[in-house]
């Protein structure tokens, strides 16, 4: 029992970490455009201008 | 396009093809950004602007790749999901107007949007709601674990001393995140109690507080039962439904914001000194002269001062032949110049034009619809009493009859409340109505009020406007034997030129006609080329006996007898099914019009509308609905021009297609786009399956209440008995409100 101890800080510490990234994201403006982000993936960089590609 | 080299656009481009293609327009309106610019923190400008035509991932991978060639211009990022482009950079080297009419000159229309507007209280709303399901979230998440581990201790052999700090990490979790997360319930909740009233909020904070606190009471005593995990879950349910309801909402105001924001127009004053400078609206003030273009919106009240032209009505009046205007004719904001430009000296603003009559009209009639009551709300005063009243009840006898111990009664008392705590009944409503929502924006339909589906549900009267709604407000020619091929191919040549809607139907009818030469067009009166007139009947004088019964055009040439075109305003195509299937499922269908009965009367005839009147005013038609309301009909109104935003008020729930004036848009509960009718019998449709399931759903929350009450009041519950029922109970309801999501539309 007493890996208690250090274990549920350990789990408690890990939540926070992603409660963490998760609220920083949102700050940083990522969940404003959930449907853009679906599709800009798909975007292709231009194709280089001497035509190698 | 393939000037920019950007011609994989259409490669990238997924078309819908009801989507009506995107053309670059001559007459783009120029706007005055100045108002609209913020200044960033670092130096930098930053403008927003809506953008209209939008329609598919390829759209915002144009603008960008457009605005990225663009010199100066420091970022250039279209949200798709708000349909609106930001674009920032240096003040001193970079040309925004430039920009912004590159964007233009590919056919989408942008219009400067305030940031700071009225969607920005919602917007924060909605983040702290996001953030508040995050904090609960995690909380939830920690604790079950802490939860699961006590569970499974209580069978094998976990001491008090382990349980206990278990407990202990539990309340160090759940308290603070109760704290901040609990505050979107707590908030209303006092202000319900503050005024009085009960809502859904307030059995639910409650619940959430006691079983805190009664959690805490037993782990500082070092008993086995502590409900945190409930608590915490119980939030963090609640807070999944909030959100998704706030955000559906949040985006349909959204689109109907930046369809407002299209609509500003800026207005063109002539200046005494002969200069023309562009004005806001609000800044225009009486004996002013004001320029209005032809196809222009006219902006104010006034009076030609000078020119000639047709002016369409049909926002106004609901009449769908323009009315010629000459020197001296008063004009109304809000109708449409068609063929000549004008010079209009301002009578009236703010306060005193007809259209702000008409906004008083629907203020006036938005008040009176506020009292409408939520399903949810309903319930929650029924509901709260009788479930407080349950656990007082319980206290009283476990302590009175049964003999128990205080404490031990109140624990028991508590227990019950918690259990009853209306988790699954908090859902029920919402998640259905956030289903059907995400289902009905796919399909171009924003429902804008909260509790617009409710009363759409309840609805056994559609009242329909004629042009506008019915017709898509667009003449077309009739075929009868007034006139010949040759005719027509004539009198389409004249026509070619001019963009009176009835010279347009002229040239639609005949597409191929050859345009005629030195082609004169006399605003208000009709088309010249040579000898041969085409207008209306005074003007080519023509005295043949019979009242016209309909638009009409008159070709005269030398030699041979005037032709008679005559027109009407053809119904939307699939208006005959519509009104039709409406019909079949029961419903009583009116056309309510301010056009000429005689129009009216032939459209409802051929639709099969038996209940129609013409002539009707503004306030008339309000007055209308009154009476069907004091009827005990409950009415939607569907309607799009000025005329109809007092009854669209008036209506127990309103719609008006997307291409409707603003103010009638503002004041309709649901806005449908496209060219199709079909969206009103699909959202009729789905508004009573909606309401079916919330009906369900109700009943799987009483169902379950039914089960667990008795446990609760004879003191058998734990909290793992709790924590399952809840998430079960929870469950189910949200699966089963999925199904108002799903399905395809006939």
């Amino acid at each position: 029992m007493s890996a208690l101890l250090y274990l549920i800080p350990i789990a408690v510490l890990l939540g926070l970490l992603g409660l963490g990234a998760f609220l920083w994201a949102l700050r940083a403006g990522q969940f404003d455009d959930l449907d853009g982000a679906a599709n800009r993936i798909l975007f292709d960089d231009e194709p280089p201008e001497d035509g190698k590609s | 396009m393939r000037g920019l080299g950007l011609d994989s656009y259409y490669r990238r481009r997924i078309l819908d093809p009801s989507i009506r293609p995107t053309r670059p327009d001559a007459a783009q309106p120029r706007f005055d950004f100045a108002p609209y610019l913020r200044a960033q923190p670092d130096g930098r400008v930053a403008l927003t602007l809506a953008v209209d035509g939008l329609h598919c991932a390829a759209c915002v991978w144009l603008i960008e790749s457009v605005l990225a060639r663009e010199p100066g211009l420091e970022s250039a990022r279209v949200n798709m999901t708000t349909r609106r482009l930001r674009i920032v950079w240096q003040p001193e080297n970079a040309d925004p107007d430039h920009a912004v009419q590159r964007v233009m000159a590919l056919g989408y229309r942008l219009t400067p949007f305030d940031e700071v507007g009225a969607d920005d209280l919602a917007t924060r709303r909605q983040r702290l709601l996001l953030r508040a399901m995050a904090v609960a979230g995690f909380a939830a998440g920690n604790i079950m674990l802490l939860s699961v581990s006590v569970w499974a201790g209580q069978v094998q052999d976990m001491g008090p001393a382990t349980r206990d700090l278990m407990h202990w990490i539990s309340a160090l979790i759940a308290l603070p995140a109760i704290a901040y997360a609990g505050r979107p319930f707590f908030e209303p909740a006092l202000a319900a109690l503050a005024a009085r009233r009960v809502n859904m909020d307030v059995p639910i904070s409650l619940a959430v507080l006691l079983a805190a606190g009664m959690s805490l009471a037993q782990t500082a005593t070092s008993q086995p039962h502590a409900y945190f995990d409930s608590a915490v879950t119980l939030l963090f349910f609640l807070l999944i439904g909030r959100y998704l309801d706030a955000r559906s909402r949040g985006r349909a105001r959204q689109v109907a914001a930046n369809l407002l924001a299209l609509r500003a127009r800026a207005v063109t004053v002539l200046d005494t000194d002969g200069s023309t400078r562009v004005a806001s609206p609000a800044d225009v003030r009486a004996g002013m002269t004001v320029l209005v273009a032809a196809g222009e919106r006219v902006p104010v009240d006034g009076a030609v001062a000078d020119g000639a032209s047709d002016l369409d009505t049909a926002a106004i009046t609901g009449e769908s032949v323009p009315r010629p205007v000459r020197q001296g004719d008063p004009v109304l904001a809000g109708t449409v110049n068609l063929t000549g430009p004008l010079r209009v000296v301002v009578t009236s603003v703010g306060e005193d034009t007809v259209l702000a009559e008409i906004l008083r009209l629907v203020e006036t009639a938005e008040q009176g619809r506020a009292r409408y009551v939520a399903l949810a709300d309903r319930v929650a005063r029924l509901y709260a009493p009788v479930v407080h009243s349950l656990a007082l009840v319980t206290f009283l006898g476990w302590w009175l009859v049964l003999g128990a111990g205080v404490q031990a009664a109140l624990l028991i008392a508590i227990a019950v409340l918690i259990i009853t705590c209306p988790c699954a009944l908090a859902l029920a409503v919402p998640a259905v109505q956030v289903a059907a929502a995400g289902r009905l924006m796919r399909r171009g339909v924003l429902i804008k009020s909260a509790t617009a589906l409710e009363r759409l549900a309840g609805i056994d009267t559609v009242v329909f406007d004629k042009t506008g709604t019915l017709t898509d407000g667009r003449p077309r020619l009739l075929r009868d034997a007034g006139w010949s091929q040759s005719d027509l191919a004539v009198a389409a040549g004249l026509a070619a030129s001019s963009r009176h809607p009835l010279a347009r139907a002229l040239s639609r009818a005949a597409p191929d006609a050859e345009p005629a030469a030195r082609v004169e067009e006399i605003p208000g009166s009709g088309l010249k080329s040579g000898d041969v007139l085409l207008g209306s009947r005074d003007w080519c004088g023509v005295a043949e006996a019979g009242e016209s019964e309909g638009p009409e055009l008159w070709l005269v040439r030398p030699g041979s007898a005037p032709r008679r075109f005559r027109f009407e305003d053809t119904p939307r195509p699939d208006a005959e099914a519509v009104i039709g299937e409406l019909l079949r499922r029961g419903l009583r269908v009116e056309l309510l019009s301010g056009d000429r009965p005689l129009a009216v009367g032939a459209l409802a005839g051929r639709l099969g509308i038996a209940r129609w009147r013409g002539s009707c005013t503004p306030a008339a038609k309000a007055a209308h609905l009154n009476a069907l309301a004091a009827s005990g009909r409950r009415v939607l109104m569907v309607g799009d021009g000025l005329n109809d935003a007092p009854a669209l008020g008036h209506a127990r729930v309103s719609m008006s297609p997307a291409d409707a004036v603003d103010i009638a848009q503002n004041a309709a509960d649901v806005v449908f786009q496209g060219e199709q009718l079909g969206p009103v019998a699909e959202t009729l449709a789905l508004a009573r399956q909606s309401h079916r399931l919330v009906l369900q759903n109700l009943g799987l929350a009483f169902a379950y209440n039914a089960l667990t009450i008795p446990l609760a009041m004879s003191g058998m519950v734990t909290p793992l008995i709790a924590a399952i029922a809840m998430s079960a109970s929870s469950v189910a309801v949200v699966g089963n409100a999925l199904r108002a999501g799903r399905g395809g539309w006939r």
